[in-house]
């Protein structure tokens, strides 16, 4: 039985600010997506869609494309299985579980800019803690190859935290006696996490893939900091290229178009995710 | 043995960053040794002396403080709101609020941009709060409506037998009732603030509304990057999240499970 009250007061506050600082500016965003519109020149002048056709002969815009996805499939992936891992090895039972925890937070809390600095540093060819520790002297931030992987390890370090913890409260969830049951059985330990435990994490693991694949792929400060979207573009994302047009050339109008790209592909991730999971309920 | 792996994993980078903020210039660049031989707390010293690093702090607190309070007070209601009283369309907003939530920020930066230029707030930090109330909210709402959700309804029903208006059990029953979801979904806002980049870098230019992030991302280095002072630099601005997390970790997983599983 619900309160039957009117609660409209309540929501509206929050409905109306949402509204005015996140669906009013998409609108807009669409709308100057639609104009060739530079900022300093004030000119401004709609041409339909002109930038978006402009988007398939734009090498660098495939080039950052090509970027977002991989950085996002590899750190998804790598944050999955390691924290899948991490959970299963917190979940046991030991002596400080407490503190364990706490530091398994840390990277989560840092500020992304301050991680990046951190691991700029670690990257450091001459004098990074990095080069010294595997006795090389590998130029991690000056080569295409490298620079976006350290990039993605990076990321892998700062986020791998969040899936631990969702995948923690996930395995809480199951009970310690349908693992016992199954050993008992003659399962092995291999064949208790294949078996029982990743159908029953399923919907956790879905969960913990929307919301790290979403923030792979609108992926910015990580990046921007860390190597500033070099060298040669070779760790350009969308959003740092959207974010160069708008606010190093000024032209609000093309980047405009690169922003709505970003939001139609998180749209197009969100769908794709949330279907995958109303599916795995009903089943 | 994999936990101490583990451990060390993830509170590896943060340690060479202190030992890094303890050495002198002239060790910076020299690899071994990996402690410093002589320690001092000169970086420190000129982080607070040289640059505008306490007012970039202070600008920092201020926006993390204000928006914590403000996106608690909305998110409150709102969640209140939407778990104890009957509203139409429930579903539709807690549907939109969690699509607001997956707004990418370049998507609005723009647009933003050309908003509060217009209406000449660029480089305030009211502009940083007023941002950041609004993208913090999906997470205050959806948090905070799961822990209104536990509280039983006869409670409720009860105190406005007893006489209170509505707005009354929510701020006289409710909110202590529910203490601990706020508690939790504060530190999560304050963290969301404390960190947030991508706003800050485009809507301030100096000093006056500056927060850590764009300060340590734009450390200012004439001719060589100061690591000694960066290092330093992150070490302060951690030291609060770090306090947060040790004395908090319950509450911000509690916190963070609740925003995203239960939902």
């Amino acid at each position: 039985m619900r309160n039957e009250e009117r609660g409209r007061w309540f929501v509206i506050p929050s409905l109306v600010l949402l509204s005015l600082v996140t669906v009013y500016p998409l609108i807009y965003v669409i709308y100057l997506s639609l104009q060739r519109r530079l900022l300093i020149f004030d000119v401004s002048r709609f041409v339909g869609i002109d930038n978006y056709v402009s988007l398939a002969g734009d090498a660098r815009f495939l080039n950052a494309f090509k970027n977002t996805l991989y950085f996002t499939a590899l750190s998804v992936t790598l944050e999955l299985a390691l924290g899948l891992a991490a959970a299963v090895l917190i979940n046991r039972s030991f002596r400080l579980k407490g503190l364990v925890r706490a530091v398994v937070l840390i990277p989560w809390a840092i500020p992304t800019v301050v991680s990046a600095r951190m691991w700029e540093w670690i990257y450091n060819t001459d004098f990074g803690i990095l080069n010294h520790l595997i006795g090389a002297k590998i130029n991690w931030l000056g080569s295409p190859f490298w620079a976006i992987n350290a990039a993605v390890f990076m990321d892998v370090w700062k986020t791998t935290p969040f899936v631990v913890i969702l995948l923690t409260a996930g395995l809480q969830v199951i009970p310690r006696e349908l693992y016992q049951a199954a050993r008992v059985d003659g399962a092995g330990r291999w064949a208790v996490f294949t078996r029982i435990v990743l159908p029953l994490l399923k919907p956790v693991i879905l969960v913990v893939l929307i919301f790290r694949t979403l923030d792979a792929f609108r992926v910015f400060d990580a990046i921007y900091v860390l190597t500033g979207g070099g060298p040669a573009n070779s760790t350009e994302t969308l959003s740092i290229y959207a974010y160069k047009v708008l606010f190093q050339t000024l032209r609000f109008g093309y980047g405009s178009t690169l922003a709505v790209v970003v939001f139609l592909c998180t749209g197009a991730i969100s769908v794709f995710y949330i279907r995958l999971l109303s599916k795995g309920v009903r089943l | 043995m994999l936990i101490a792996l583990l451990t060390l994993y993830c509170s590896g980078p943060l340690l060479w960053q202190l030992v890094t903020s303890l050495k002198p210039d002239t060790e910076l660049t020299r690899l071994p040794p990996i402690l410093p031989e002589s320690p001092t707390l000169g970086n420190y010293v000129s982080v607070f002396e040289g640059h505008p690093f306490p007012r970039i702090i202070l600008n920092s607190a201020v926006v993390a403080a204000s928006t914590t309070v403000l996106s608690l007070i909305l998110g409150s209601l709102c969640a209140f709101g939407l778990a104890k009283l009957r509203i139409g369309g429930k579903g539709l907003i807690l549907g939109f609020v969690l699509s607001v939530s997956m707004f990418p920020p370049i998507a609005t930066v723009s647009p933003l941009y050309i908003i509060i230029r217009a209406l000449g707030l660029r480089d305030t930090l009211t502009a940083l709060i007023i941002t950041y109330t609004t993208f913090s909210l999906p997470l205050s709402i959806w948090v905070l409506t799961n822990f209104f959700r536990e509280i039983p309804d006869e409670i409720y029903r009860a105190a406005r037998v007893d006489g209170c208006t509505p707005f009354q059990v929510f701020y006289k029953i409710m909110l202590p009732l529910a203490a601990p979801g706020i508690f939790a979904t504060a530190i999560l806002v304050f963290i969301f603030s404390w960190n947030e980049f991508l706003f800050a870098l485009t809507f301030t230019s100096t000093v006056a509304s500056r927060t850590i992030p764009v300060g340590i991302a734009l450390f200012p280095g004439l001719h060589e990057v100061p690591w000694g002072d960066i290092a330093a630099a992150s070490v302060v601005v951690t030291i609060p999240l770090i306090i947060l997390v040790f004395a908090f970790q319950k509450r911000i997983i509690e916190g963070l499970t609740a925003g995203s599983i239960r939902g």
